[in-house]
């Protein structure tokens, strides 16, 4: 089995994000971008997927993404049997363009499955995963929690997740596309040094996109940080001061013994 | 083309999800502006249609492959329905279905997505959207070009009265071609798994996030659950750790709880996680980010490490 893993970096959400001057989108000079959390999910239960039994993981992401090649060392240095960077992405693309480019790419790959992460902090034209499953005419899931071997054949077995914590189980026929939520175990670490020997190996490939051609139909019009409506009143002061703060909090409402 | 708007019915068995109302109440706002009628498809059976009164049109497709939610089944029938009804705009819920569906029929239906919309309001013809992007640190306001749009919803965004309406609404009956030759189906319901505690019901909850950073700084936390006396939840990256079990998640995902006091530690708050707990009657954050979006939503904060604060409570609660 063939399973690609569309990989995308994002702006770090630990920072500060910026916004362009004019309040048209986000400042990306000075951000710092790491791989969706999403699609190391993706990676691990891909991974998972190759262990069990006899698959080949090759991990894919777009030259217009800041550092995409960190997380394609890392890819490669967790146990993926190939990574590509695809070249000629444009600057930022969004989720419509990303999934165009990406069918184009994948049109001739033979992948049996991609696995990609649910969503990305900053997919405001939608989703990556069914945009890709209907621009390839593919079956596709999303909100998935672990990807196994089908009963038949060229049929996988995903658990897709509700609110609540209801979920079912879907027999799924490859070739399709999985849009993962969370990794059946928490995505693996992969040593500094085992990423170093790969950039040394210089192990990543490359191959041009064919630029896209649609657009998303959105027009930004302006980006801002949400108003503070409502914000916490802050609690100051040695953690013991601030600890005997919440303690009388609660006890004003009988939580706790005064 | 209509200038109606379409809401997609959830339904949990037999019972109508909160998240529909939601977007009935705000298509009714929509269509009065766009000078067109409410319509919510209806997959399954047409007895779902009573609790529907706050639709001008049910278009209902009853087949037997759409009793259960199967991705492509309701893809392929939404699509359908879509061409048949051609709406002015389609609400989703950005819950799993909206996750699954929306970028798929903005791709084939040819339609501008505004996802994670927080805010929906029409402005003469055009449709201006605002989402909460970037773990909810952003704001993206938008507008969608051409005559028609999809638009996922974050739960919660809207209330839900205005779309609990008493009408009786016309019920349109839509036969779709072609369901059984689908590339999947449902062979397995997993029902939410009762946990040791039901955390939905007790009066405080101490909460934990990806702050705690392993699974043996939990203990922290966990001797402050115990010396209160109550449940310790968690935010979804500690479940998907396995260190908690799924009982225990709080968000979107999880459960929705409403505990007269919750205490978040190492929380962000990212909108997953809010949309579970913000109805809460007091919520005290602690995280070391003073940019935390928790904030926002939070009574109390503070930025005092969780590791140095968690010890002094303990003490001054067990005093």
């Amino acid at each position: 089995m063939r399973i690609v893993v569309p990989m995308k970096a994002v702006p770090d959400l630990v920072e500060e994000i910026e916004l362009t001057s004019d309040g048209s989108g986000i400042d990306r000079e000075y951000l710092k971008f790491v791989l969706n959390e999403w699609d190391d999910q993706a990676l691990e239960e891909a991974l998972l997927v190759k262990e069990a039994g006899d698959a080949e993981v090759i991990a894919v992401g777009l030259d217009s993404d800041p550092d995409i090649e960190q997380a394609l060392y890392a890819a490669l240095a967790k146990g993926a049997d190939k990574a590509v960077k695809l070249t000629g992405a444009g600057e930022a693309p969004d989720t419509h363009a990303r999934a165009e480019m990406l069918a184009g790419w994948l049109g001739d790959q033979g992948a049996d499955l991609v696995i990609t992460g649910v969503q990305s902090p900053d997919d405001l034209d939608g989703q990556l995963p069914p945009a890709l499953g209907a621009r390839m005419g593919l079956p596709h899931v999303s909100v998935v929690t672990s990807i196994e071997a089908g009963a038949d054949a060229g049929t996988v077995r995903v658990r897709q997740e509700f609110s609540g914590g209801r979920s079912t189980e879907l027999s799924v026929t490859l070739p399709a596309v999985v849009g993962l939520q969370a990794a059946r175990q928490s995505p693996r670490y992969a040593p500094i040094s085992r990423i170093r020997q790969m950039m040394q190996a210089g192990g990543i490939e490359e191959a041009p996109l064919s630029p896209a051609s649609g657009t998303s139909g959105l027009r930004v019009r302006r980006m801002y940080a949400p108003e503070s409506t409502g914000h916490a009143e802050m609690l100051t002061g040695s953690p013991d001061e601030v600890a005997a703060k919440i303690v009388e909090l609660l006890s004003a409402r009988g939580l706790v013994k005064g | 083309m209509s200038n109606n708007v379409m809401v997609l019915c959830e339904h949990v068995g037999k019972r109508v999800t909160d998240s529909t109302y939601e977007l009935i109440g705000k298509a009714r706002e929509l269509a009065g502006a766009f000078g067109g009628q409410v319509e919510v498809a209806l997959f399954g059976p047409a007895d779902l249609a009573e609790q529907l009164g706050g639709a001008d049109v049910v278009v209902n497709v009853d087949d037997p492959s759409l009793a259960e939610y199967v991705p492509e089944c309701y893809e392929r029938a939404l699509m359908h329905v879509l061409g048949e009804r051609e709406p002015r705009l389609l609400l989703l819920a950005n819950a799993t279905i909206g996750l699954d569906l929306g970028a798929a029929i903005s791709v084939s239906w040819q339609a501008p997505l505004a996802a994670y919309c927080v805010g929906l309001a029409a402005e003469g013809d055009t449709l201006v959207a605002t989402c909460q992007i970037l773990g909810g640190k952003i704001m993206a306001e938008v507008e969608t070009e051409g005559t028609k749009a999809v638009a996922t919803v974050v739960g919660g965004a809207f209330p839900t009265e205005p779309g609990q309406g008493s009408g009786s609404p016309e019920v349109v009956t839509v036969s779709v071609p072609d369901l059984g030759s689908v590339r999947m189906s449902l062979t397995q319901t997993f029902e939410a798994q009762g946990g040791d505690v039901d955390i939905t019901s007790v009066d405080m909850l101490v909460s934990v996030g990806r702050g705690i950073g392993s699974q043996d700084n939990l203990e922290t936390v966990e001797e402050l659950a115990t010396s209160l006396g109550v449940p310790l939840s968690a935010s979804r990256p500690v479940i998907d750790s396995g260190w908690l079990p799924k009982s225990r998640q709080v968000g979107k995902s999880g459960l929705k709880v409403k505990p007269r006091a919750y205490l978040a530690f190492g929380i962000s708050g990212a909108p997953e996680h809010l949309e579970g707990m913000r109805s809460a009657e007091l919520i005290i954050a602690c995280n070391t980010d003073e940019q935390a979006p928790i904030f926002e939503i939070a009574h109390y904060g503070t930025t005092v490490d969780l590791f140095d604060l968690v010890p002094a409570i303990v003490e001054r609660v067990q005093g």
